[in-house]
């Protein structure tokens, strides 16, 4: 977990903040929910304490900025098991489950 | 079906006549229950309400649900020798026993914080569980969930995550460790401690592992490195040999946004049919000398590639976002016969035991569908909260299921 936040770290210190990159619609925003709990869940569980992938609870996350962890999800993390969601949600979705991350109350 | 409805009419005339001759007549609930076999049973695992269904292969019908087993997000099973009951690991580390005749849970326990499978022993007293966290293979008598023993993953770097746990003959488990590039064997035939063996050099990062049905050779399939180690369990101790070392030719990996899994059925006749990882590909691999046949481009990311049992298909199945979709392969051409699109999110694939049904659970269309193995024609649905892992009860009965 250090390392993660010491990626984050050094990603929001170099990288310019993300746009927002507008509003996300009501139903790609249960979409990307899904996607989140369902697929990402695959390897993060779907409360998001972990699996092979590192927990994504709202508390482990503390501290993280929205857009390093958008970057995060989009670049993936190399070397690890972490793939680049990039080819498949744009930076605006990505924010929002950055945000929807950050905030999930379980 | 007949001899059931004539009971309830038995039955019903009994409470009459209760009634009539004012005698006190049992509460429907209190029925004696229908003697039934469990050989065409299975259990379909519903990942997102910790719940499975029982299910008849026959009747193509879930005859009951089970509820209560926690966070099924990744859930696999085991089932005891008399197919009664089926043991259950769930993602949050807890371990079920379920009776598929009650329809209840008999026994669980809560034994580590995240785990992702397990296995039972040849002589169906064991049940071992392998973590992620804490990191190692905790092993339960089959009958109470009394832990029998606890084998943490030790390594350099601290205690590694444990995958591919799989039973082998001789009161033996193996499974692999996914931060140190290595393979244990737990010996549990002296019945006391296990005599642990440690085999190093698997290579980086084992995300799964097969056993053969014969319970001799043990594959691991790589995420860090383009390849699979093989052992061969009758060698003493058995010496890594990398298989298909280079099979990404220094081509940019594609992203892996679902690991595949490995299973004994990848065995298809004298090949194995094996995913590639970051590559839309099976790779198949000679069973006898383990060198490369040839290779099958598909559809997506393939995350199962399970054999019909007659060893003449591979079935497969892929990751997200391309999981609408099932292929089916000739074995010994290598060429795709098929393109099936069940439904979006297409997660797992199960053939009857004599391979004339092919059960498949589409997780966003919240059913199971059943195909016609040979036809492909689809015979029948059974609606499921979303559905994951199916397991059929004759998995009782095989190495390393």
């Amino acid at each position: 977990m250090p390392r993660r936040l010491a990626i984050a770290a050094l990603l929001s210190a170099l990288l310019p903040s993300l746009a927002t990159g507008g509003e996300i619609a009501p139903d790609r925003a249960a979409q990307l929910e899904r996607l989140v709990r369902q697929d990402c869940g695959s390897c993060h569980g779907m409360a998001l304490t972990g699996g092979l992938g590192t927990p994504l609870t709202a508390e482990r996350l503390n501290g993280l900025a929205p857009e390093s962890l958008a970057q995060i999800i989009l670049d993936g993390v190399p070397g690890t098991a972490m793939p680049p969601w990039r080819p498949l949600l744009s930076e605006g979705e990505a924010l929002w489950i950055a945000e929807y991350l950050l905030t999930a109350a379980e | 079906m007949d001899r059931r409805v004539s009971v309830d009419r038995r039955r019903v005339i009994a409470a009459g006549l209760g009634v009539s001759l004012g005698l006190a007549v049992a509460p429907a609930r209190a029925e004696a229950p229908v003697l039934r076999g469990t050989g065409n049973l299975g259990v379909v695992i519903e990942r997102a309400t910790g719940s499975v269904l029982v299910v008849d292969q026959t009747q193509h019908a879930a005859i009951g649900r089970i509820e209560g087993l926690g966070d099924l997000s990744h859930a696999s099973l085991v089932y005891s020798p008399d197919e009664r009951f089926a043991y259950v690991f769930g993602r949050d580390g807890a371990l079920s026993k379920i009776d598929i005749l009650e329809h209840r849970v008999v026994a669980r326990v809560q034994q580590a914080g995240n785990s992702i499978g397990g296995a039972i022993s040849d002589d169906g007293r064991l049940v071992a569980v392998s973590n992620y966290e804490p990191g190692g293979v905790r092993v339960f008598d089959a009958e109470t969930l009394a832990q029998v023993a606890d084998i943490p993953a030790a390594w350099a770097g601290g205690l590694s995550k444990t995958i591919g746990l799989v039973d082998a003959p001789g009161r033996r488990f193996v499974f692999s460790l996914w931060d140190a590039g290595e393979t244990w064997i737990a010996d549990f035939s002296n019945g006391g401690e296990p005599r642990i063996t440690r085999i190093e050099g698997i290579g980086t990062n084992p995300y799964d592992a097969l056993i053969t049905g014969d319970g001799r050779r043990y594959i691991a399939g790589l995420f860090g490195e383009d390849g699979l180690t093989a052992l061969d369990l009758w060698e003493d101790p058995p010496r890594p040999r990398r298989i298909l070392s280079g099979y990404g030719r220094g081509e940019e990996k594609l992203p892996v946004y679902k690991m595949p899994h490995l299973e004994g059925w990848a065995l298809a006749g004298d090949r194995f049919a094996l995913p590639a990882v970051g590559r839309h590909e099976i790779l198949w691999v000679d069973a006898r000398d383990l060198t490369e046949i040839g290779r099958t481009p598909t559809h997506g990311q393939p995350v199962f590639a399970v054999a019909r049992p007659d060893g003449r298909q591979v079935w497969v199945n892929f990751a997200h976002p391309l999981n609408d979709t099932l292929q089916v392969i000739d074995a010994p051409s290598g060429e795709i016969v098929a393109t099936l699109k069940p439904g979006p999110a297409t997660l797992h694939m199960e053939f009857t035991p004599r391979g004339h049904e092919l059960w498949v659970s589409v997780r966003d269309a919240g059913r199971v569908d059943i195909y016609d193995a040979r036809t492909f024609a689809k015979k029948a649905e059974i609606a499921a909260r979303d559905p994951s892992g199916i397991f059929f009860t004759a998995r009782a009965h095989m190495i390393g299921l």
